[in-house]
């Protein structure tokens, strides 16, 4: 199953809604960074709230595709983890997603947008502008 | 403090109907689609149980680590999770889960439970972690070469 990738001017939006299997992931990483380079976007947000179990296979490949979107050089909020994600995962050990999250997509996009500016990408604040 | 010993499990050569058996659920594990069966199904079982919402949690999130770590290292496997009763069989006091695979054996049990140590694919939290989200765990080789988990929740 492939997973839908929107664009909302350069910020990239990616809603995880089912659990990947190996190819799943693969074909998503790759379609994501290929999008992510092409738009040149300055963020990216993963939302994950439609997933109720995350094992550490799963936790592995949000916290890979964070990475890699970090290096191609875009900001990255993760978003809407279940609250009883968010106790397993602990409980496991350690937290296991290294990226920033955040309750739901507004709030994502809030953070990412705030970020963008920080960074003095003044590409996107005249986006905004026009 | 109740011990593994004290339970009554039903004997391990004679499994119950695969599906649709109340107190039990077995599945063999050879795709990526068992390990989410599987998952979902012992989240399904525990509920029935009766355990609470965050332990059902804890309990599919432990049967999908221990499917995939059967898929991923070993080649397949099967997983059987069931009730356990107390003496009188009639209260359920907690849910185990057993995976079995057929790989080639885990080489150094001690390292594997090592937080932070992974062949490859995972964060290597996986097995620390499933015993952190059980109360009770156990780790064998099987004399066909596999390795037999035993994991159980008191509820």
């Amino acid at each position: 199953m492939r997973i839908p990738i929107l664009e909302l001017e350069r910020i990239v939006l990616v809603s995880i809604q089912v659990d990947l299997t190996d190819n799943d992931a693969m074909q998503f990483q790759s379609d994501l960074v290929e999008r992510v380079a092409k738009i040149e976007a300055l963020g990216v947000a993963i939302d994950i709230t439609a997933l109720d179990v995350v094992d550490s296979y799963m936790a592995r490949v949000i916290n890979d595709t964070a990475n890699m979107v970090r290096l191609l050089g875009a900001e990255v909020v993760i978003c809407g983890i279940q609250p009883f994600v968010a106790l397993t995962l602990i409980e496991m050990g350690r937290g296991l997603l290294g990226a920033d999250c955040a309750f739901n997509l507004a709030q994502a996009l809030e953070i990412l947008k705030r970020r963008i500016a920080k960074r003095g990408d003044t590409r996107f604040i005249e986006d905004e502008d026009v | 403090m109740l011990l593994i010993q004290d339970c009554v499990v039903p004997p391990p050569l004679h499994w119950p109907t695969p599906y649709g058996y109340e107190t039990a659920v077995y599945l063999p594990i050879h795709w990526e689609s068992d390990v989410m069966a599987a998952s979902r199904q012992a989240r399904q079982l525990a509920e029935r149980l009766g355990f609470s919402r965050s332990a059902a949690y804890h309990i599919a999130t432990a049967a999908s680590e221990l499917a995939n770590n059967a898929r991923l290292h070993a080649g397949g496997g099967w997983l059987y999770a069931n009730a356990l009763f107390d003496a009188t069989g009639e209260t359920v006091i907690g849910l185990e889960l057993i995976v079995e695979d057929s790989g080639p054996g885990i080489a150094d049990p001690e390292l594997a439970l090592t937080d932070g140590y992974s062949t490859g694919s995972g964060l290597g939290c996986g097995l620390p972690g499933v015993k952190r989200l059980m109360d009770a765990f156990s780790l064998e080789a099987v004399p066909s070469g596999g390795v037999r988990v035993r994991a159980i929740k008191w509820r």
